[in-house]
């Protein structure tokens, strides 16, 4: 990789400590994002990948402990002071969530919140803030943007409301947005339009994004590149159509295999048996072996280290790095095609 | 019938068919809710949550019910437990009126048809050991205590939590697939004939919900079930369905066999709503979204189709004329202009059928 990487992240541990004990939320955790690139950390509730996205942030409570290196668009996030992780955050590096009701402020209109955040961090005049705040409303493609201006968060409905969450990010121009599930809670007609949205916004501005999700399919959307994470750490990292296409670790696998999709109709699912492993405890060896049916006495020994599987595909299971397993490739099944669809099909760019 | 896939069963659909007479029947099921203005406002405002809904479920079958929030699906699933009171309309729980003189009593309805939850933590109580949760129903309907309790260990075993592990421990000790299994092995104390199914897997993770999905369908079997099975996840729905049925701001606007709904919507909400799914597919992901900003208010709904607000087809009739739900071939029926000879739409056929 020539490009400086926008973000890198080197051996990310958390660990909340407390009085039942201390759950280790990450545990090693490197990765590069490039600009105008998009990755995907894919996992269920408890796999940390909320935490990994507030961790390069440093947005977690005091009693979180940070281990290992995060710089952020130039910035040793370690180094930091308040006053300087006040700079980053919102300017070259913007967070997005899921509840965009929580992210906004119910006593300020949408304008006077996105011009604020510009004077603040720019230093220009609230009239020159406000013209710019006109602008990011247009380019989020929100109706009667002028009018929008003056409303308060609850008169807009979910959609728009979320729209407004990103024309907020994005007020300062930033390298690198983190999105932390910024779908999951709208219904799928509204949730297509964000992705939209926000795929062709991180190529304008050639944005860095980190987009956090628990939805296969949306990933897929998204996504350059896919995380897959258990357990705090990334299990699988590679570019989206090698991940989904041809998974290379059994928890992959299993998760696509589980995952309703269009063909499995009459089908029994294969469900991924048991439940993940309690963070307070978590095995010695590899943290997926328990539930693995490929696991062995080897994988019981040592957490399994990081192998390239292919070039920019990496893998944490033993037994797919030595070549012994052959994984069940998904059956993606069939798109329903309506007699007016308009999706049609072809490659992306 | 001519259900694309499962030619195979044609025999067997035309038994089922044979056999399935109703075991409820909705028809012009309302509800509407009036908002309370502020102090000085007028709170003449109606939200038109349920409006003139008909359906039949069938004994055995499994009946989705999808569309976006506001659709009224749950307010449709409350109606038929009569958890809320329905302004008008009628249903008949096999053959019985229910809540009308000479009917099925509420407390008789209970017995034949239960219901879960989303919320798998709120539907419990959180200071009775789950073993209680379950044997309350069948104490509250005579049962003794000790075979209610007996009854509740076997309905743990049935949705396989090992009784002696899990019978005394409380809602809070167990994980969220754990206690959806406490929730259907309720739903299921009573020995009910329709278990309804409300967003009851939608907060489970991928992979606890597959295993929930699997154990639906064993009991289904099992104990000789029909569900109606209410969701977002539209892959979900098609997995677990036999039947569809999509809902728009309080009305029914398509319903058919899951094949015909998902291969060949013919409304053009069912169609969007399918469009609008994330692709699987690296190679073929979505390029355009099928609608436009968000459903409408449900409390002033448009007048005529009220999906005429999005549709990319609608015309001058969609606004003045409601749709009728409709039957076509293929057990569809569906409320379009478009898809009705002489409807007055300019892609529906002129000349009206003889």
């Amino acid at each position: 990789m020539q490009q400086e990487q926008v973000v890198s992240v080197d051996d990310l541990k958390v660990r909340f400590v407390g009085r039942e004990g201390t759950v280790a939320a990450v545990n090693g955790v490197s990765f590069g994002v490039g600009a105008g690139k998009v990755l995907a950390i894919l996992g269920e509730s408890g796999s940390g990948k909320s935490v990994t996205l507030r961790a390069l942030l440093r947005l977690l409570p005091a009693r979180a402990r940070i281990e290992g290196r995060i710089r952020l668009a130039g910035h040793d996030m370690a180094a930091l002071d308040e006053a300087g992780l006040r700079q980053v955050r919102g300017g070259k590096v913007a967070m997005i969530f899921q509840e965009p009701m929580i992210a906004l402020d119910p006593v300020f209109t949408i304008g006077v919140q996105i011009a604020e955040t510009i004077v603040r961090h720019e230093g220009v005049s609230y009239q020159v803030a406000t013209r710019r705040a006109l602008e990011l409303l247009e380019m989020v493609q929100i109706p009667s943007a002028a009018r929008r201006l003056k409303s308060y968060p609850h008169e807009l409905s979910g959609g728009m409301r979320q729209r407004a969450m990103i024309a907020l990010a994005l007020s300062c121009r930033p390298a690198l947005l983190l999105a932390d599930e910024p779908t999951t809670a709208l219904d799928v007609t509204v949730q297509i339009q964000i992705i939209l949205l926000l795929r062709q916004l991180q190529r304008d501005l050639d944005m860095a994004v980190i987009f956090v999700t628990h939805d296969v399919g949306v990933a897929v959307e998204v996504a350059d590149e896919i995380a897959v994470m258990y357990a705090g750490r990334f299990v699988e990292l590679g570019p989206t159509e090698t991940v989904i296409g041809s998974p290379a670790h059994p928890y992959t696998a299993a998760l696509l295999t589980s995952t309703v999709l269009g063909s499995a109709f009459g089908k029994r699912l294969e469900a991924i048996p048991g439940m993940p492993p309690d963070l307070r405890a978590l095995p010695q060896g590899c943290s997926f072996e328990p539930r693995c049916r490929f696991g062995d006495e080897r994988c019981r020994g040592a957490v399994p280290p990081a192998f390239a599987h292919a070039p920019a595909h990496m893998t944490r299971c033993l037994r797919v790095a030595a070549g012994e397993i052959a994984l069940p490739r998904p059956n993606l099944g069939e798109r329903s095609v309506g007699p007016s669809s308009q999706n049609s099909g072809g490659g992306q760019r | 019938m001519n259900e694309a896939g499962r030619g195979s069963d044609g025999a067997d659909a035309v038994a089922r068919e044979a056999a399935s007479a109703p075991l409820l029947a909705v028809e012009n099921l309302t509800k509407h809710f009036s908002v309370k203005g502020s102090l000085l406002s007028r709170s003449n405002a109606v939200v038109q949550a349920v409006d003139d809904v008909s359906f039949l479920v069938r004994r055995g079958e499994t009946l989705g019910i999808v569309g976006e929030s506001g659709c009224g699906k749950s307010t449709t699933a409350r109606l038929l437990m009569h958890l809320i009171a329905r302004d008008s309309g009628r249903i008949r729980f096999a053959g019985r009126p229910v809540g009308a003189a000479h009917g099925l009593s509420r407390r008789d309805l209970h017995r034949q048809m239960q219901m879960v939850f989303q919320d798998s933590y709120a539907s419990l109580n959180p200071r009775l050991p789950v073993a209680m949760s379950i044997a309350f129903g069948p104490f509250v309907h005579g049962l003794a205590k000790s075979a209610a309790l007996q009854r509740a260990r076997q309905l743990l075993e049935a949705v396989g939590l090992d009784p002696l592990l899990f019978a005394n421990r409380y809602p809070h000790e167990l994980s969220g697939g754990q206690r959806q299994r406490i929730n259907i092995a309720r739903a299921l104390a009573l020995e009910p004939r329709i278990v309804i199914l409300d967003e009851a897997v939608s907060a489970l993770d991928k992979s606890v919900e597959a295993q929930v999905l699997n154990l639906l369908a064993d009991l289904k079997t099992h104990f000789d079930l029909t569900y109606i099975f209410i969701s977002h996840d539209l892959n979900v729905v098609r997995y677990i369905s036999d039947r569809v049925m999509v809902m728009y701001l309080g009305k029914v606007v398509e319903i058919g066999p899951v094949h015909q709904i998902y291969l060949h919507p013919q409304h053009p909400y069912t169609q969007a709503l399918l469009t609008a799914m994330p692709s699987m597919d690296p190679g073929r992901r979505t390029l355009r979204a099928p609608l436009s900003g968000d459903p409408p208010n449900p409390i002033s709904p448009p007048s005529g189709c009220r999906f005429r607000t999005r549709c990319p087809f609608a015309e001058k009739v969609c606004e003045a004329v409601p749709p009728q739900l409709l039957a076509l071939q293929n057990s569809v029926a569906v409320a379009c202009h478009m898809r009705f000879p002489g409807s007055g739409h300019s892609r529906a056929d002129k000349t009206v059928p003889h």
